[in-house]
């Protein structure tokens, strides 16, 4: 009755998580992170132009531990979205679906996110 | 006659459950579905990231290399003629292509009518205030140099 040599689709529990769908689900979540990152822009813009006084605080505030942590995840975020979004455009061009390419550029964006990342923080500290 | 007649009545006016509408196919479908913008949304999403590329490695570079806990550089910095240009692009195109990425991740999450068009509006009304203090200040600082 049954044909168990029919090929079956990927069930939960023997499903390999691939990193394209990791890739996938960060640069939306990255894209919502550098969102909420805009309000970090304005208030360092606004805190800047408010005076000195106010600013030393907005500064104090984002040397904190919290402060530092939030920098990095945004810093990130910026590094991994541009990255990822620039294999988007190449996408769009038609190019690089096939499994292994795809694959490839995945790891590459995430490598290169990780080094940009730790480059801006060398420079910047 | 009589038959294609019926089959084109069967095609064209019987709903799945078998019920008979009066009205048109065209009549169901208006107002829903596709409202034909979406290579727009999509063209515009993909621009404004070009040039997000590359204003924002200039702005990532410029803050690396910045004494940001210095108000005196941090003011000169915006001040100077190019950065202030450049920090309004920024602003501009950064929380443009953001209402463009937030508005299809509420599109894809909301599913309720009513909050997903409030939370829709929300969006842009903070998007756009948000771009207007950040500009606000940038020329504040650009213009009182």
């Amino acid at each position: 009755m049954s044909n168990t040599q029919r090929p079956l689709s990927p069930h939960l529990s023997i499903y390999r998580w691939p990193i394209t769908m990791t890739l996938s689900i960060l640069h939306r979540a990255t894209g919502v992170v550098m969102a909420l990152g805009l309000l970090l822009l304005a208030a360092w813009l606004a805190n800047a132009a408010a005076g000195a006084d106010d600013y030393q605080r907005f500064a104090a505030l984002l040397s904190s531990l919290i402060g530092r942590l939030l920098l990095l995840a945004w810093s990130f975020a910026f590094f991994l979205h541009m990255a990822n979004g620039i294999r988007h455009l190449f996408w769009d061009s038609g190019r690089g679906f096939e499994k292994a390419q795809a694959n490839a550029s995945a790891w590459f964006v995430l490598i290169t996110a990780v080094v940009l990342t730790g480059g801006f923080w060398m420079v910047a500290l | 006659m009589v038959c294609f007649d019926y089959s084109r009545r069967s095609d064209r006016w019987v709903l799945d459950g078998g019920a008979v509408s009066l009205r048109s196919p065209l009549g169901r479908v208006l107002g829903l579905g596709s409202a034909k913008d979406g290579t727009g949304h999509f063209w515009a999403q993909r621009v404004s990231g070009v040039a997000l590329v590359f204003l924002g490695l200039w702005f990532a570079g410029s803050l690396s290399s910045l004494q940001l806990h210095d108000h005196a550089v941090v003011m000169a910095f915006i001040a100077s003629p190019l950065n202030n240009v450049l920090l309004a692009l920024l602003c501009l195109t950064a929380a443009y292509h953001s209402y463009l990425g937030v508005q299809v991740v509420i599109e894809d999450y909301v599913h309720a009518a009513g909050l997903k068009i409030v939370s829709l509006v929300v969006s842009r009304f903070v998007h756009v205030l948000v771009v207007a203090i950040a500009i606000y200040a940038i020329l504040r600082i650009g213009l009182s140099a």
